[in-house]
């Protein structure tokens, strides 16, 4: 049974396919059985309510939580074997912002494959890492201490890290939380751009009347999978109704589902 | 001079390389906020220490070593445990567990007389630093001489190679142990063995920390594992200059304290010495101190980010 997945070549070729994915703290399941395989060159929304378990489901995927079952496997392969093709982008306070490190210093981190454990960090990686914070408009803070960023500049920081593996597949967890307008612009243009060069980008998202028009794929998850599949198919009255539990208003799903007047295609 | 030599060097340098060793561990345990670990892997060496004795009925190095270190393997045991059980913090169940074990250890050094040899509450609280005597170190050529030199007292050779030890831990693992420090859920997404290198970290301060214990008692540990690293923390925003801080804070501290120890109270018209232990471990916390009133990273983000903003 397990051959014939792999065979089948929709997940053979997603850089991400989640099979039956259960992750549970204690006796309660905060993810249960997910199924998801995710389109490549897709910029792909995971929307559900506070504690539907969308970050644990990636930190399960990603080998950073332990899983109570389930298979991720990268373009056919286990995660651990493939783990180079995938870029990963915490959530922004997970992390100590006081560590005593630059800017420059946290994007290099994203060349820990191309380094020796004990390699000193040359010339071309720095300049590598200083071409990753052009793309996110942060080069003239290079040599900046982290802690003295602003929460908009830390998460282009984290972005310009992601860049820096050049990995297939990019996942970030609430790239927006707490960033000012502009940053947010800033990084829907990269991850769009990204898109373009046929990279895909799986991304937790929690700003509803966005999705439409930032995203082309969306999956709704309230511990189990409610949908998935293109944003016009998969994230409609119905499907948020039931990941949110009637919590919405008509009126918030009207202005939500419908698509806005100032959506623009790319 | 020849006192320098026999009474004072080999002391001197045991409690410089302990201590460079010691900050060299502190400043990833500062960072990771896990400053506790040393503090409570140090004073589970204790009943370790005793309990190896009790079965063996040796102080050979060895046996105290493997006592030491399954004492460290129940403690983090057993802090898991109360954790888990107990539901609560870590600090907290750290806490609880070395506390009652150092105890424990207390009560079996009492209970089981052990004063035949050298070994009871005070020579594991303050260590024998002072008692490193080189009989044999009576003249400067002494030191070429191979003969003086295979009289130096073993505590010498195990702390060197402790040291040696622990600092190509630091320089081989560098990069993980960075990358992990700093963000260990990205570590584990790029494969770099957060874990792997979490358990590598506390073992090689247990390892430390037991050498340590044996030659100069759990104080000048316990302070060394953290003021030093401390103080260079509020000296700089770069990891790499903080490194050299804190080992410029950990010599300071040893040479200094060992001298004001021996000699500072014969300076003052006293005919006394003081525990160069406890010295040591003082100016260390003094220059934490010094750091957090005039070093000029004591503030953080809050305060400049606003002024960025």
């Amino acid at each position: 049974m397990k051959a014939s997945r792999i065979d089948d070549p929709a997940i053979s070729r997603s850089p991400l396919a989640i099979q039956g994915l259960t992750v549970s703290y204690g006796q309660k399941p905060v993810v249960y059985s997910v199924d998801f395989i995710t389109p490549p060159g897709s910029l792909t929304a995971i929307v559900g309510p506070n504690g539907a378990g969308k970050s644990t489901m990636l930190k399960a995927a990603l080998g950073i939580k332990r899983r109570l079952s389930g298979e991720v496997l990268v373009y056919g392969e286990p995660y651990e074997q493939q783990s180079c093709h995938v870029a990963y982008v915490p959530q922004r306070n997970s992390v100590d912002w006081d560590f005593p490190a630059t800017v420059l210093d946290v994007v290099v981190m994203g060349l820990f494959r191309d380094l020796r454990w004990w390699q000193l960090t040359r010339r071309h990686h720095r300049d590598m890492a200083l071409e990753c914070l052009c793309r996110v408009g942060m080069e003239a803070f290079a040599k900046r201490q982290i802690g003295q960023l602003s929460g908009g500049q830390q998460q282009r920081v984290f972005l310009a890290r992601a860049l820096a593996q050049s990995a297939d597949l990019t996942i970030l967890d609430e790239p927006f939380a707490g960033v000012d307008a502009a940053t947010e612009k800033a990084i829907v243009e990269v991850l769009k751009s990204l898109k373009r060069q046929g990279k895909t980008l799986l991304c937790v998202h929690h700003d509803l009347s966005t999705v439409r028009d930032y995203f082309d794929h969306v999956l709704l998850l309230n511990v189990r999978r409610i949908a998935a599949g293109p944003v016009d198919k998969a994230f409609t009255e119905k499907t948020l109704q039931e990941a949110y539990g009637g919590r919405l208003s008509s009126l918030q799903l009207e202005q939500i589902v419908m698509p806005s007047a100032t959506t623009q295609k790319v | 001079m020849a006192d320098f030599l026999m009474l004072s060097l080999v002391p001197l340098v045991v409690a410089v390389i302990i201590s460079l060793t010691c900050a060299l561990l502190g400043n990833f345990l500062v960072l990771r906020r896990q400053s506790l670990i040393g503090d409570a892997i140090s004073h589970v060496a204790l009943p370790g220490i005793v309990a190896s004795f009790l079965i063996t009925g040796t102080l050979a190095a060895s046996a105290m070593m493997v006592g030491a270190g399954v004492a460290a393997l129940v403690t983090v045991a057993m802090i898991e445990l109360i954790k888990h059980l107990g539901r609560v913090e870590s600090s907290a169940a750290m806490g609880v567990a070395f506390t009652a074990i150092f105890a424990l250890g207390v009560l079996m050094l009492e209970w089981n007389d052990a004063s035949g040899v050298h070994l009871d509450v005070e020579h594991a609280l303050y260590g024998n630093l002072e008692s490193l005597i080189w009989f044999e170190g009576q003249h400067w050529l002494s030191l070429f001489d191979r003969q003086a030199l295979a009289d130096l007292p073993p505590q010498l050779a195990r702390v060197t190679w402790v040291g040696l030890l622990v600092l190509a831990f630091v320089i081989v693992v560098w990069r993980p142990l960075v990358v992990g420090s700093f963000d260990p859920a990205f570590a584990a997404s790029i494969q770099a063995r957060p874990i792997l290198t979490d358990l590598l970290l506390v073992v090689m301060v247990a390892i430390t920390a037991i050498a340590a214990f044996e030659a100069v008692g759990s104080i000048i540990v316990i302070a060394m594992f953290i003021c030093p690293a401390a103080a260079a923390r509020l000296m700089t925003n770069h990891l790499g200059h903080q490194i050299a801080w804190s080992q410029a804070f950990a010599l300071i501290s040893a040479v200094l304290g060992y001298v004001l120890a021996g000699y500072g109270p014969g300076w003052i018209g006293v005919d006394a010495s003081l525990s160069a232990a406890g010295m040591i471990a003082s100016i260390a916390g003094l220059i934490l101190l010094l750091a957090c009133v005039f070093g000029p990273h004591r503030c953080r983000e809050s305060s400049q980010a606003v002024s960025d903003a």
